[in-house]
């Protein structure tokens, strides 16, 4: 492991990654999703997971997100072998993922949304019969909005009436809110119009400031360049380039992609 | 980033905030305000009765319409967390018999074998509410384990305890029970307030602060809003939803008992077809059918809705049966305004 970490230090940070990814794979039967994808993501790092369809990007994400077991391989957090059963596992460990479909409730308001499965109660008594401190959570839910870039009104507004933006926004900011380790972004802006997707990057900008790591998945090649430090392509199921955004261009990262750039490309692990 | 690919609306179009805000709330009180009008059919409805009949004011008129009002109320509040998590229960008004047959079958065999009056009284009470309540169960594991339509499970169940009611006792009523069950059931406190109304108001109440202020309701709108986002969540949605059919069930066997009350003995035909009027009074109060939305005190006023009509159309003479007429037309009604609602809250 500490030879491991040496040779990483090609990071531009130097302590311990909060997520390291070693060597891990995922088959289905004799289809091999993913073979052996070694990863480190920093503190306040955007990365970006980039890959043609069936490359292995939503694999990847769902075994960080505890929602796929890997067939081999193993994931640490800071350090930390863990092992998720669920997604509530890594959610707890302080993974947070954001779906495409956004996986709101449109009928509940924006703070009801926000704290969904982990709803606070009220002290004593009422809270042990499950009554919900709206007040507190209502408070909160306005606070950590109120630091993202987006406006979306009122807490107590039934998502339902929101733009496709501001879904987005609440989806994000749930994911800020719980996610104190890692967010997880699956094609945040797919759904979105030119103006919106500028607001999801603001807000990527606003998670990176606060030094929480996060994997942009995207099909958005300007998009990921523009917002990544880093790039990683998956290549039908293996990882075959993890750069600088710096270092390539958007060109490079689409041949990449399609399997043009393999030979051309050097590449950063054994 | 702004040359991004994605095909989107018209590039960039400068959207006044002020505008679109004012957009929000007014789409917000659009979604908000599906329960008012129902109250205004019933005061609406209240006014005219009032107006062509001076008896509608009445005590009587007043014991009448609220005693029928609990049979439909209670029902309907089980319905109501039914339908918010997107289910239906169609077995309500079966298991309103079957639980009502049995707690009375159990309170005749401790009468015969002479157990102390308040034992037959609790054993009863407490048979009829586990009945209920395992039907629900049954409904609940069936719907969750074999990935079954509600529809189709508690129709299945409906026909089920239909059946069992007759089998229970040979097709005969029970008539022996306890007195007490019948004095209470005729009882009004200071003469304007029946026993089997102040059980159902509390119920009533109960109801409504579970759905609305406790976290098992805030779960019950989530599942029916959205079941993948809730479980995603990390909401066990399979085991909620076998909570709401318990309670769907456990509500119905109370209707049962009340049933049982009103007429001091358990009828065969007890709580018979009551399924289609305890949905008409949810949907009526603004619960969607698609789930999500609702509230127990549009039930409420759902429910009054269908029972002022029926007295009040016998005062003035004409024949209740227009009431049915009626009701079919408001819950026709009630069903387009919601899809209204929603085609215009998604053309955001």
């Amino acid at each position: 492991m500490p030879a491991d970490a040496i040779s990483r230090a090609v990071s531009p940070l130097q302590a311990k990654p909060v997520l390291e990814v070693v060597g891990v794979a995922k088959s289905y039967g004799h289809i091999r999703a993913l073979e052996g994808v070694t990863l480190d993501i920093h503190a306040g790092e955007v990365v970006g997971l980039v890959g043609d369809n069936g490359a292995g990007k939503s694999t990847l994400v769902n075994i960080i997100a505890g929602a796929i077991r890997p067939s081999a391989g193993t994931l640490r957090i800071e350090g930390r072998e863990v092992a998720f059963a669920s997604a509530l596992d890594a959610r707890t460990a302080g993974i947070e993922a954001v779906y495409q479909d956004l996986a709101l409730a449109l009928d509940l308001d924006i703070w009801a949304n926000i704290f969904l499965g982990r709803e606070t109660l009220r002290p004593g008594l009422l809270g042990r019969l499950g009554w919900l401190d709206k007040r507190a959570m209502q408070r909160r839910a306005a606070e950590e909005l109120g630091r993202t870039a987006i406006r979306v009104g009122s807490i107590r507004t039934r998502c339902r009436a929101l733009s496709g933006g501001q879904r987005q926004a609440v989806a994000v900011a749930r994911g800020l809110i719980w996610g104190s380790r890692l967010l997880l972004l699956d094609e945040p802006t797919a759904a979105l119009g030119v103006e919106q997707q500028a607001k999801v990057g603001k807000l990527i900008e606003a998670v990176r400031a606060r030094g929480i790591p996060v994997i942009l998945v995207s099909h958005n090649m300007p998009q990921v360049h523009d917002l990544c430090d880093r790039i990683v392509v998956l290549f039908q199921g293996r990882k075959i380039a993890d750069r600088p955004a710096s270092d390539m261009t958007i060109a490079d990262i689409i041949a990449c992609i399609t399997g043009a750039g393999i030979t051309g490309t050097r590449e950063m692990h054994a | 980033m702004s040359d991004a690919p994605t095909p989107s609306r018209e590039a960039a179009m400068p959207a006044p905030a002020a505008r679109r805000v004012s957009r929000a709330a007014s789409l917000e009180f659009l979604s908000r305000a599906g329960e008012l009008w129902t109250l205004a059919i019933l005061i609406v409805l209240i006014a005219i009765f009032g107006i062509l009949s001076p008896d509608f004011f009445s005590r009587a008129s007043w014991l009448a319409t609220s005693q029928f009002a609990v049979e439909y109320l209670l029902l309907g509040l089980g319905e109501t967390f039914v339908i918010v998590t997107g289910g239906i229960d169609l077995s309500v008004g079966a298991i309103l018999g079957f639980s009502g047959m049995v707690g009375a079958m159990v309170m005749r065999a401790m009468i015969y074998r002479h157990v102390a009056t308040d034992l037959d009284l609790i054993a009863g009470i407490a048979s009829a509410l586990t009945a209920g309540t395992f039907v629900g169960w049954l409904n609940g594991q069936a719907i969750t384990r074999l990935r079954l339509t509600p529809f189709v499970v508690t129709l299945g169940m409906l026909s089920m305890c239909t059946g069992g009611i007759y089998l229970l006792n040979n097709g005969g009523n029970v008539g022996t029970i306890p007195d007490i069950v019948g004095t209470l059931g005729s009882f009004a406190i200071g003469g304007w307030l029946p026993v089997t109304v102040l059980v159902t108001a509390v119920f009533a109440v109960l109801s409504a602060l579970l759905l609305a202020e406790t976290r098992f309701g805030l779960r019950t709108y989530a599942i029916g809003s959205n079941p993948q986002g809730a479980a995603r969540a990390g909401i066990d949605v399979r085991k909620h939803l076998v909570k709401i059919y318990m309670l769907s069930g456990f509500l119905a066997a109370v209707a049962g008992l009340m049933v049982m009350a009103r007429f001091a003995s358990a009828s065969v035909q007890a709580g018979a077809n009551d399924e289609l009027d305890a949905i008409t009074a949810v949907v009526i109060g603004g619960t969607s059918l698609f789930g999500g939305r609702g509230t127990v005190l549009g039930t409420v006023i759902g429910s009054f809705v269908i029972t002022v009509m029926v007295t009040g159309l016998i005062l003035i003479g004409v024949q209740p049966f227009w009431q049915q007429v009626a009701v079919g037309a408001i819950l026709i009604f009630a069903v387009a305004m919601d899809q209204l609602r929603d085609r215009l809250l998604d053309a955001f």
